[in-house]
């Protein structure tokens, strides 16, 4: 058994819904065409691919593309030892799709972390509170439209929140720069 | 071999008389047992564990006591980052500490946010309540930790404590 076995078996089930398996460093991904049918897929890869474990659930803001946002669910199956990746898209007029909190209990607070950080909302969530900010906290920080530097919220005997100094920020580090010049933190905007 | 060295006070010299003044003597009470409050929020606590640990040894600044309850502690000590959703607790659980109360902020996050920059961290924990000593490090040694509470003996030793008084009528 291997992840691409997993993914042809996936494939063989719903055929047009999932795509063609990738691969890339030796791990496979393949993406579910339709959101609304994530649950259906996850349940089949638990109960018939013996995928007992979910490892992350993550969300990526696209920002200025359409669908905005992609969710990465990271399958795990202790049986067999493989690992596979499965992707869906979600727009952001809908920014909804269906909970997988009863397939894997520890979905559950995987899905409110993507609720708190980027208001992806999970139907048929047993409890879909914030989780990190508290409740009343009018934004969504991990949107690329989020300043780094916060923005400015008060909710009396709750907490408030103020905008943070950057100083001409925020300073950017480069990986594998030619030299420390290259590599050092500095200011790097999108524009210069 | 008992010592020859006479420090302070003798009172084969002295008499059994010692002439002071009353808010030199009150601060010196006060000054040698200082009982924090450790609000460790972050990594800062584990250097404050080490500094009231046997190695570095608090006690011998009169500070051992460790009090889990503001109404019993003199010193709070922050010792780490201050995010905005624990702000309101931090300010309410020194405004529950009795006078007279002191505060140590301890490292770079409890004096200024240090790294982050962001979105949830309170940007020094100076905006919601008053600080007398800040610390440098991140962490902080315990080392450190213990000049900023000699340094803070030092303030409390030359407070005016009596010209400060509310005169009760």
């Amino acid at each position: 058994m291997t992840a691409l076995d997993l993914a042809q078996q996936i494939k063989a089930q719903f055929g047009e819904l999932i795509s063609v398996p990738a691969e890339f460093r030796g791990e496979i991904t393949v993406t579910v065409a339709d959101a609304e049918r994530i649950a259906e897929v996850c349940d089949f890869a638990r109960q018939s691919l013996g995928c007992d474990g979910l490892i992350d659930l993550s969300s990526v803001d696209n920002y200025g593309e359409d669908p905005r946002w992609t969710l990465v669910y990271e399958l795990y199956g202790y049986g067999h030892r493989c690992h596979l990746r499965l992707k869906t898209s979600v727009s952001e007029e809908k920014s909804e799709l269906p909970t997988i909190s009863g397939i894997w209990r520890t979905a559950d607070w995987h899905e409110r972390e993507i609720y708190d950080m980027m208001g992806v909302r999970f139907r048929g969530h047993s409890d879909l509170r914030r989780i990190l900010m508290w409740d009343g906290y009018p934004y969504f920080p991990l949107r690329k439209d989020f300043p780094l530097a916060g923005k400015p919220t008060d909710l009396p005997d709750v907490a408030f929140t103020k905008t943070a100094p950057l100083e001409g920020g925020p300073f950017v580090t480069v990986a594998g720069g030619k030299d420390t010049m290259a590599r050092e933190p500095r200011v790097r905007n999108p524009e210069n | 071999m008992p010592t020859q060295t006479e420090i302070g006070y003798n009172s084969k010299i002295e008499g059994d008389v010692i002439v002071t003044r009353v808010d030199a003597a009150l601060n010196w009470f006060r000054q040698n047992s200082i009982w924090p409050m450790p609000m460790g929020l972050a990594c800062c606590a584990i250097e404050l564990m080490a500094a009231g640990a046997s190695r570095y040894d608090i006690s011998r600044f009169g500070s051992e006591v460790m009090r889990f309850s503001p109404r019993q502690s003199d010193v709070m000590i922050v010792a780490g980052t201050v995010t905005y959703k624990m702000a309101l607790a931090v300010r309410r659980v020194y405004e529950q500490m009795a006078e007279p109360k002191w505060v140590i902020a301890m490292g770079a996050c409890a004096s200024t946010g240090g790294m982050y920059r962001s979105y949830a961290v309170l940007q020094g924990v100076d905006n919601i309540i008053p600080v007398d000593v800040y610390v440098a490090g991140c962490p902080p040694r315990p080392e450190a930790l213990l000049d900023a509470l000699i340094k803070l003996q030092n303030k409390i030793g030359k407070e005016p404590l009596l010209a400060t008084q509310k005169s009760v009528a």
